[in-house]
């Protein structure tokens, strides 16, 4: 059966990698291969197209060699086996399956309801300390994240518009866009908040 | 300022104040702002900060206490009701959040209605608003009244009629106010298309969304100005660092 994810085998050409992209770890690589290998055996380049599709302009953040590499130590862990398999004027392919112990800890994955972004309690703490101690206006500070927020939301966003229809990548870059949207109405509570304390005093 | 050649909108230390004495509410505050041909500009604020007033003066459609507004060369504040109720059919287009479609009418009478007030024939009207309905993608929906369509396609028909008399600057308030995620990703995308074909759009949101779309970004607190942001041009950051991805 064919693969969606033969229809793009390289990365959009939007976002630049490297430079401060350097050392960046995709949290749950791990557990999303192993969640892809459970539907069936595949080999590292079929899972880093799949892995590309579902990122589309985040795709820069998925390291070249990052797939390979957690591959490895999945096997080393047990969590899945390996076999080479030949190919006819190509080098061998190392063709991967899940393991039984794998296969659990997929299943732990799923029905984990982490969420990857904490409260903005540094934030939040930074404008209390900066009033405090009188070192900078609250407001002042609310103003220039909101500043920094809005330019990222309007670079989320075109980079949003510019996905195909019915694009799988659009909906991470909505997700992207709205959670920032989010952050910028608490921003904006922070500033009425902010505010009003300095006419209270 | 040496020259204001490039500004097709501008304001002059614009107040409106609504009440007297302990009542006295200035809903706008001594704003000044100048508004380039091409440009889109959005103001964005809390509720009661005064940006959607702000919107209806540099619209004509209410009169300030004191200060200018100037459109397209044009002086509002000098002019007499019906000269700047036929300058607003000309040179402006507006969207509001409820969409103000004439129910009773399908989409393209809706678009037409406009063309044919201004004086146009109704064989043009008819050419023209076809177009238009094509150019917000529309055209299957012509016959279709306002309430046979979705949220998102209403307020498409909205943007077209706005545009009918090709208008000098489109001014919206709230366009994607009623409209869930998906149906203002439509109106984002024709705000989009309209702005990169040279279309002057000043936008009063609080949507940041909307917002984001924009070249330039006015925040409005208490009748006043309070900051600008420019979101074109000049920015390094990947979309992958705004992810967050990037630890």
């Amino acid at each position: 059966m064919p693969h969606a994810t033969d229809q793009r085998t390289e990365q959009p050409a939007e976002i630049p990698a490297g430079g401060p992209l350097n050392g960046y770890q995709l949290r749950v690589v791990r557990e999303v291969l192993l969640a892809l290998l459970a539907g069936e055996a595949s080999h590292g380049y079929q899972l880093r197209a799949r892995l590309a599709l579902a990122l589309g302009p985040l795709a820069g953040a998925l390291n070249d060699g990052q797939v390979y590499v957690t591959l490895n130590r999945l096997e080393k862990a047990g969590l899945v086996t390996s076999e080479r398999v030949g190919q006819a004027e190509k080098p061998d392919r190392r063709v991967y399956e899940l393991t039984t112990a794998g296969r659990d800890q997929v299943t732990e994955w799923l029905e984990d309801t982490s969420w990857p972004k904490p409260a903005p309690a540094e934030f939040h703490l930074k404008l209390v300390a900066a009033a405090a101690a009188g070192l900078a206006d609250p407001v002042g500070i609310v103003d220039r994240q909101r500043r920094a927020l809005l330019v990222g939301l309007a670079q989320a966003q075109r980079a949003a518009l510019a996905e195909p229809d019915a694009s799988v990548a659009a909906l991470l870059l909505e997700g992207v866009v709205l959670r920032l949207q989010a952050d910028l109405r608490w921003l904006e509570a922070c500033a009425r908040y902010w505010n009003n304390a300095k006419e209270r005093s | 300022m040496t020259s204001t050649s490039g500004s097709i909108l501008s304001a002059g230390s614009l107040r409106k104040e609504y009440g007297k004495g302990a009542a006295l509410v200035r809903a706008v505050d001594d704003v000044s702002l100048e508004v380039a041909r091409g440009e889109s500009v959005a103001i964005v604020g809390p509720s009661g900060c005064g940006k959607s007033t702000l919107l209806y003066l540099l619209g004509g459609l209410e009169r300030p206490t004191s200060g200018t507004v100037q459109l397209a060369q044009r002086r509002l504040e000098d002019m007499p009701e019906a000269g700047l109720a036929r300058l607003r059919r000309r040179a402006l287009g507006f969207v509001f959040q409820a969409f103000h479609l004439v129910d009773e009418l399908t989409a393209l009478e809706n678009v037409e209605l406009p063309v044919l007030l201004a004086g146009a024939s109704p064989r043009k009207a008819r050419a023209r608003a076809t177009d238009l309905l094509e150019q917000v993608g529309l055209e299957d929906r012509a016959e279709h009244l306002p309430s046979a369509l979705s949220g998102g396609q209403r307020q498409r028909v909205a943007i077209a009629r706005a545009l009918a008399n090709e208008p000098a600057v489109v001014l919206a308030d709230e366009p994607t106010g009623n409209l869930d995620s998906a149906a203002t990703t439509e109106v984002l995308r024709l705000f989009d298309q309209l702005h990169a074909d040279g279309q002057t759009l000043v936008v009063v949101t609080h949507d940041e969304r909307i917002a984001a779309t924009a070249d330039r970004l006015i925040t409005m607190r208490d009748g006043r100005l309070v900051d600008e942001t420019r979101l074109t041009g000049g920015t390094t950051r990947s979309v992958t660092q705004i992810a967050g991805f990037d630890g």
